[in-house]
């Protein structure tokens, strides 16, 4: 414990990054009302009190149990994304770095067009193509940030493959599969998994910024990025509408930043000091 | 495949690679390796011997396959192309490399290191596999018990052991050696030495050791050959090399070995630095740091070996025109 508290980014980070995650597996104990169904305009915008924690939207819902289900679609959405990025920039950035010559040329350049567009202009562009819903959300986002894995990976693997294991192994006879995936993977998986672990932060507010345009998740689900939406027209009447589900947002992709951060300095030590 | 055919014939082989000039325009070729013949018998230990720099190394990746051949050729054991068959070539010649601390896969057990080659060519049986890994840690001389631990757990002479039992553990007939002490603690450099030699005579590997130091492989090699900036200067029986070197690079480099038992024969110490090997010197590439240069040696080009006994014979204008000097 005392050693989690030499690392504040760690412990915090963890801290409401394990919150996130119980309230998402523990919805329907923790959450009070049906999230969609218990609707009842008599108590349409309702302030924060005792029976409603936070307040009621338009339409007479809790927003507390709204919010409290929504950590199951941002998490999921977040981490699925985060998942097909990973596999996606790894892949190619491993493969990149080992073989060199012209796909390694053309994986960089395909990286430099991912990073030029912004990725959300991207998810956009894909989510005009494919429509609005989950799956296509998580075809569109997982498939336009898996630039700084790639970046990484191959970086790291042009440092490593030179080294004697490495060498030692194409020597034994393996094959570049065993050799990218055994020998070379799990030794640069430290930086990749602080990567991926920004990475579901950044995945949570490309799955608010899209449901909040619309075309992400489709109301009546509640995801935090509709719910904000939704709450634009009545901020000045129903502040608390607008208010909560936005502290959801500013609170997850803040926990699972800071615990990115807090697994950099545990993995890099050197690091630690330039910071 | 005849009993005489030697586990590793180089004919001529060259390594050169093409490297991009300080200022940026144009490139040049770097003569790693240039023009080197070499054969090692079965079982025999032929010592390869030079400074930093001279390519010994760049040889020994090209002899493992891990560098493109620029021309000549390499024949193990009679076979000179080997395709697709990385497997066969494996059980044919092994590496152990120079530093015990980055050989190794962090990541895995020593079992798993030893065991996963295994595997690879063909032993399925788990429990076989784990038999031949405690066999193998024990011809090392170390307990059984270090398949379940990790590299960071031992010490370098303890991972140099490691690596060696790697090495041998697919039972090659040639084991490539490239710098294996020079990493270590002096005190541990002999028992290395040693083990090398036991698991030699045991097993009947061949070895191509390969050492900046004169030193360390005059007590193991059955032959020695001595290299500078890409060629072989001088190569035969170790006791000739040792008691009659004919090359004034070779002189230089035995008077460098620090032995208070060794008379002092009055040789030149080693002096200056090994040209680059961008742009060597043109005749012969030792005669600037040679004490006995004469005219041949800066314009009688690059000197042909010249044969002085059955199985000895050295690179130098001194031993063809040296005489009617």
């Amino acid at each position: 414990m005392l050693k989690l508290l030499a690392r504040p980014n760690l412990a915090t980070g963890g801290a409401i990054v394990l919150i996130a995650i119980l309230v998402a597996v523990f919805a329907p104990l923790i959450a009070p009302h049906d999230p969609i169904t218990d609707a009842n305009l008599m108590f349409a915008e309702t302030a924060p009190d005792a029976d409603f924690l936070m307040g009621t939207d338009e339409q007479g819902r809790d927003i507390f149990s709204r919010i409290v289900y929504g950590a199951r679609i941002a998490l999921t959405i977040g981490l699925l994304v985060e998942l097909m990025n990973t596999i996606i920039g790894v892949a190619l950035g491993v493969s990149a770095g080992y073989f060199g010559g012209w796909w390694d040329e053309f994986v960089q350049g395909l990286t430099n067009v991912m990073l030029a567009v912004p990725t959300i202009v991207f998810a956009l562009a894909l989510m005009a193509v494919l429509g609005p819903g989950i799956l296509s959300l998580l075809i569109a986002l997982g498939m336009t940030d898996w630039a700084y894995s790639c970046r990484i990976s191959r970086a790291q693997v042009l440092t490593m493959k030179s080294r004697p294991f490495v060498q030692a192994a194409r020597t034994m006879g393996y094959g570049p599969v065993h050799i990218m995936a055994r020998e070379l993977l799990p030794n640069i998986a430290g930086p990749l998994v602080v990567v991926a672990t920004m990475g579901i932060g950044s995945a949570i507010m490309a799955e608010a910024s899209l449901s909040f345009l619309g075309l992400g998740v489709v109301p009546p689900a509640p995801s935090w990025g509709s719910m904000l939406a939704r709450a634009r027209e009545q901020l000045i009447v129903a502040p608390w509408v607008a208010v909560f589900p936005g502290l959801a947002i500013f609170f997850t992709v803040l926990g699972f930043n800071l615990l990115g951060d807090g697994l950099r300095d545990l993995l890099d030590p050197q690091g630690r000091s330039k910071r | 495949m005849t009993e005489a055919e030697p586990v590793l014939r180089l004919q001529d082989l060259k390594v050169h690679y093409p490297v991009r000039l300080g200022h940026g325009f144009g490139k040049s070729m770097l003569r790693a390796v240039d023009g080197v013949s070499l054969d090692i018998g079965r079982g025999e230990c032929l010592g390869l011997v030079g400074e930093s720099g001279c390519g010994k190394s760049s040889l020994a990746q090209a002899v493992m396959g891990l560098v493109p051949v620029s021309s000549g050729r390499i024949a193990l054991n009679g076979r000179e192309d080997w395709g697709a068959d990385r497997l066969a070539r494996a059980r044919m010649v092994q590496m152990v490399f120079q530093d015990p601390f980055s050989s190794l896969n962090p990541r895995q057990s020593i079992g798993q290191s030893l065991g996963g080659p295994l595997k690879l060519h063909g032993v399925t049986n788990r429990s076989e596999r784990e038999d031949r890994v405690a066999t193998m840690l024990r011809k090392v001389g170390l307990n059984p018990d270090a398949a379940g631990r990790h590299p960071h757990e031992f010490s370098g002479g303890q991972r140099q052991r490691i690596a060696i039992a790697r090495a041998l553990i697919v039972e090659p007939q040639l084991v490539v050696c490239d710098e294996p002490v020079s990493a270590l603690d002096v005190s541990i450099r002999a028992q290395i030495i040693n083990l090398l030699l036991e698991l030699k005579d045991e097993l009947g590997v061949a070895l191509l050791m390969i050492s900046h130091d004169l030193g360390v492989v005059e007590h193991m090699s059955d032959r020695i050959a001595v290299m500078y900036l890409g060629r072989i200067v001088e190569e035969g029986d170790w006791r000739k090399i040792f008691t009659a070197p004919a090359h004034p690079y070779t002189r230089t480099l035995i008077a460098s070995i620090p032995d208070p038992a060794r008379p002092d024969a009055g040789w030149e110490r080693l002096r200056g630095e090994a040209p680059s090997a961008l742009a060597p010197p043109a005749g012969c590439a030792f005669h600037p740091r040679c004490a006995q240069a004469f005219g041949a040696c800066r314009a009688g080009g690059v000197p042909e070996f010249t044969g002085l006994a059955d199985d000895h014979r050295a690179r130098c204008h001194l031993l063809t025109e040296g005489a009617s000097r």
